[in-house]
């Protein structure tokens, strides 16, 4: 097979073989190949779980971090560096359950990246307990008799919290979960995309077929700009809706709104400080 | 009756106490601003409630014909705003403290007979001038004029530092201002008191400043320009600092959603090439503590400054302690080296929060800077602070396409890319790694990135701030610190008035400096002096040395040692 740019070889991946994971690879590097942006230009961050391996098999720079934590490291990189695109990615127990404080709050922050959730609603690495996402009554060795806690929706907390960009792809289909992925990527601001993906080994109920046939796209009329419609079809129950579900345009997102780029882009990095103007600080402490 | 004199060698201790909302913090500032401009040498450290409103609170404010760092039990001059606050300082008041206040405010039951009090109505003279509000500022006019400050200089400092208000708040806090200052004129026209203390006009250019500027300072002179944290007392003043500043140093300041935040955004921040801070106290660093074993993990450049509070959990929000070095020391799972900077003085803090910056990424380390609330709090006047020589050393590399984050080198030390700077790709991760940082389960390879991470601690060891020794070389008793007791126990040092005690001030703590145990075995008596229960400092040196020090000398009541207490437990020991 040819190399792309962002393939990494003959490597181990530690995934299941038929797990949706694979597909979810395969869609985001050829979303960063028709984007056309060098792999030296992006960082991938993530925490930790079967999602969050993700930027091990994808040839550009790497942060995994902490279990929870790709959110707030990934919003620093970018603030750090406003050049790089960066994605954080994980699944739902890393970033609706241990990182959900971080989820809710770089939706009020709105930095430009891009948050990638891998929602096999359960735990995968940690072998088949309950996640955020599980549905009611999901048996688990540890949710003997079912799970009981309501579902977290996710796409209706950040259509309620006014989220940038807010999508849901199903990873049955490469295509368009690729082009939602370039759509995400290219907007500015924070942009969610959660990925309904099979997990074989530990998720008998929410199977590739039953995703088929819970889900379904928006219609070509559907108006991603209106967001009580929008936060309507998340919160209404029945199948789960595909494709671009909100967009919001006019948010300013974070970088922009910090002092050190409101007249220069230059990144943290190739900047010095002015040692004399420190002096001046030091001496201003003279003055009453 | 002759003039009660007041003072000491020409060092006079102001206390004013009040509840907090009586603006006992903008008497504070007012106060040691003016007097250090009027020539005065000042030292200002408060004591306060964990509360916006009510309780008592105080200040102390050292005035001085020379330099005062330290706080002392002594009150020479108090001035309680209501009697809650006579009660709160009662044990304090000595047959020549001198109170200012009215009296019949001050002893409604009568009783001011018993008390030396000088009878200025505060509360009475404030309602004049509009309301009890003013009546911080007729205090402040009180001292200003008690210590001969210029008229015309208390009234424009008065109207400049109320600038914000409206223009009738202005005219009625000058008004404030300028009744106390008389009122302070005619009691010592009238010959009721005296003070024995001279303004040198040296000082009147000094430079004046708290640990929180210090340590503000510190962190742009070394490079700063990010950062991320979460509001916590005692911390949040150097937050505040690098806000204030931000704007003018390109400094990136985001308030986070938690610790947790903070801290991932700080190695985020690092990794991407900024030159992050962390700013946090008690509970909010034990959040953190999961991303320090990160920032070992991926050896990621870190600084965190650690402002300690009492604890456990919630404790004494407001108080201080010297608790947290354990936690420090061991904060974060598995094993790995690190920095950890005690400054104990202003100087200390500039110069060691900027050597901070520059270790943390020379090595690749979190580099620690441990203070306290007294140390945020406190301020004193000092020459100059010279930030000349200062600089940002930055030790990141451009990539080439064979770039490898952990390559296996020498001394442990892999050249750090980032991402974007150069053609290579730059991964980390907290799984163990490879030498690209790519997950592995590698059992050989792991042994080597546990053993190259651990090498550098032998760098470290050799790049460590040495013990400061205070006195004669030959010394028989050695008074041992760290940290913020540093001009305490060094004044208590000049009152006891003995040749034969010296004191070692640390200013690093880990790694502990090889030098240690010979200063401790020199000794016949050793003493460590520490803010803490348990003694962890004496312990630390234990474990490290082997060597046990004689005498623990130990403080956790939330306040910090005065001069007179360190005098009076070392006496007993010596
Ligand atoms: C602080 C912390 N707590 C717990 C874990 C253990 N852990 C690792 S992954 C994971 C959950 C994985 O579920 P999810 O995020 O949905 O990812 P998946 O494996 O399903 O892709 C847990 C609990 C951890 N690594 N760190
Ligand atoms: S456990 Fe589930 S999510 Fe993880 S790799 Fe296997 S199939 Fe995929
Ligand atoms: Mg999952």
């Amino acid at each position: 097979m040819k190399q792309g740019p962002f393939d990494r070889g003959a490597i181990d991946i530690a995934w299941c073989p038929g797990c949706g994971n694979f597909a979810i690879l395969n869609a985001l590097k050829a979303a960063l190949t028709q984007l056309g942006i060098s792999p030296e230009q992006i960082v991938i961050a993530s925490g930790i779980g079967q999602a969050a391996k993700m930027p091990h098999y994808v040839r550009t720079n790497v942060f995994n971090g902490l279990h929870g934590r790709a959110i707030p490291a990934a919003t620093a990189i970018k603030a750090a560096n406003p050049g790089l695109t960066v994605i954080a990615e994980g699944g739902d127990g890393d970033m609706y359950g241990e990182g959900g404080n971080h989820f809710i709050h770089a939706i009020r922050r709105n930095p430009d990246i891009t948050a990638i959730i891998h929602n096999n609603m359960v735990y995968g690495l940690t072998k088949g307990q309950a996640s955020p996402t599980s549905s009611l009554g999901f048996k688990t060795p540890v949710q003997v008799g079912g799970v009981t806690e309501e579902p977290f929706n996710a796409m209706a907390v950040a259509i309620a919290l006014n989220a940038s960009f807010v999508a849901r792809a199903f990873a049955g289909d490469v295509d368009q979960t690729r082009d939602i992925i370039k759509a995400a990527i290219s907007h500015r601001g924070f942009s969610i995309v959660e990925i309904l993906q099979p997990c074989v080994s530990f998720n008998k109920v929410n199977t590739f077929q039953w995703f088929k046939e819970n889900s379904g796209y928006v219609e070509d009329s559907y108006d991603p700009s209106d967001r009580s419609a929008a936060f309507n079809r998340a919160a209404e129950g029945g199948k789960m809706a595909l494709g671009i579900c909100y967009v919001n345009s006019e948010r300013s997102c974070f970088e922009e709104t910090l002092s050190p780029y409101s007249e220069d882009s230059t990144p943290l990095f190739k900047r010095d400080v002015d040692m004399a103007k420190l002096a001046r600080l030091v001496d201003s402490k003279r003055q009453a | 009756m002759p003039p009660a004199v007041v003072g000491k060698n020409g060092d006079i201790s102001v206390v004013l106490c009040g509840e907090a909302g009586q603006g006992i913090q903008t008497v504070e500032q007012i106060l040691t601003q003016l007097l250090k401009s009027s020539g005065y040498s000042i030292f200002g450290t408060k004591e306060y409630m964990s509360r916006v409103r009510g309780g008592s609170n105080s200040t102390q404010i050292r005035v001085s014909s020379h330099r005062v760092c330290s706080p002392v039990d002594r009150i020479d001059i108090l001035i309680p705003f209501d009697t809650k606050a006579l009660e709160h300082v009662r044990g304090r008041i000595r047959a020549d403290t001198v109170i200012i206040g009215g009296k019949k405010e001050l002893f409604p039951a009568g009783g001011a007979d018993h008390f030396n009090c000088i009878d200025i109505p505060l509360s009475e003279i404030a309602s004049q001038v509009g309301g009890a509000m003013y009546m911080n500022t007729v205090g402040s006019g009180v001292i200003a004029g008690l210590f001969s400050v210029d008229r015309q200089r208390l009234d424009d400092f008065v109207a400049a530092f109320f600038g914000d208000s409206s223009e009738s708040v202005i005219e009625k806090n000058r008004d404030a201002a300028a009744r106390g200052y008389d009122a302070a004129i005619k009691i010592i026209e009238d010959g009721r008191i005296r003070l024995d203390v001279s303004a040198n006009p040296e000082v009147e250019n000094d430079i004046l400043m708290n640990g929180a500027d210090a340590v503000g300072i510190g962190a742009i002179a070394g490079g700063c320009d990010f950062v991320a944290s979460y509001p916590m007392s005692p911390s949040t003043a150097v937050l505040v600092f690098l806000a204030f500043h931000g704007d003018e140093f390109g400094i990136v300041v985001e308030q986070a959603e938690d610790e947790i935040a903070a801290m991932n955004m700080t190695l985020g921040a690092w990794y991407a090439g900024a030159r992050a801070l962390v700013t946090t106290s008690g509970g909010g660093f034990a959040l953190m503590e999961e991303a320090v074993g990160l920032a070992g993990m991926i050896e990621t450049p870190a600084v965190i400054h650690l402002a300690q509070r009492p604890g456990p959990a919630t404790g004494l929000p407001t108080r201080t302690e010297q608790g947290d070095l354990q936690l420090a020391m061991y904060s974060g799972h598995g094993e790995f080296p690190r920095i950890i900077l005690t400054p104990g003085s202003l100087e200390d803090a500039v110069y060691l929060t900027h050597r901070a910056f520059n270790r943390a990424d020379k090595y690749q380390v979190t580099a620690f800077i441990l203070t306290d609330q007294y140390f945020m709090d406190s301020y004193y006047n000092l020459p100059s602070v010279d930030v000349s020589g200062l600089r940002t050393v930055r030790h990141i590399v451009e990539t080439d396409e064979t770039y490898q984050r952990y390559f296996l080198s020498e001394d442990g030390i892999s050249p750090r890319g980032i991402p974007g700077f150069g053609t290579g790709l730059v991964a980390v991760d907290s799984d163990e790694h490879d030498e690209n940082g790519h997950i592995t389960e590698d059992l050989d390879l792991r042994i080597a990135m546990v053993d190259k991470r651990l090498k550098k601690s032998a760098a470290l060891e050799n790049d460590t701030v040495p013990p400061e020794l205070i006195g004669k070389d030959d010394y028989s008793i050695l008074a041992v610190g760290w940290g913020s007791t540093y001009h305490v126990i060094k004044e208590a040092l000049t009152v006891i008035g003995r040749d034969d005690i010296s004191f070692l001030h640390f200013k690093q703590v880990c790694p502990l400096h090889r030098s240690t145990v010979e200063y401790l075995k020199r000794a016949r008596v050793t003493a460590v002096v520490e803010g803490n229960a348990t003694g962890q400092f004496a312990n630390l040196i234990k474990l490290r040395t082997g060597f046990d020090v004689h005498h623990r000398i130990l403080k956790y009541n939330g306040l910090q040692y005065t001069v007179e207490e360190v005098v009076g437990r070392l006496s007993k020991i010596i």
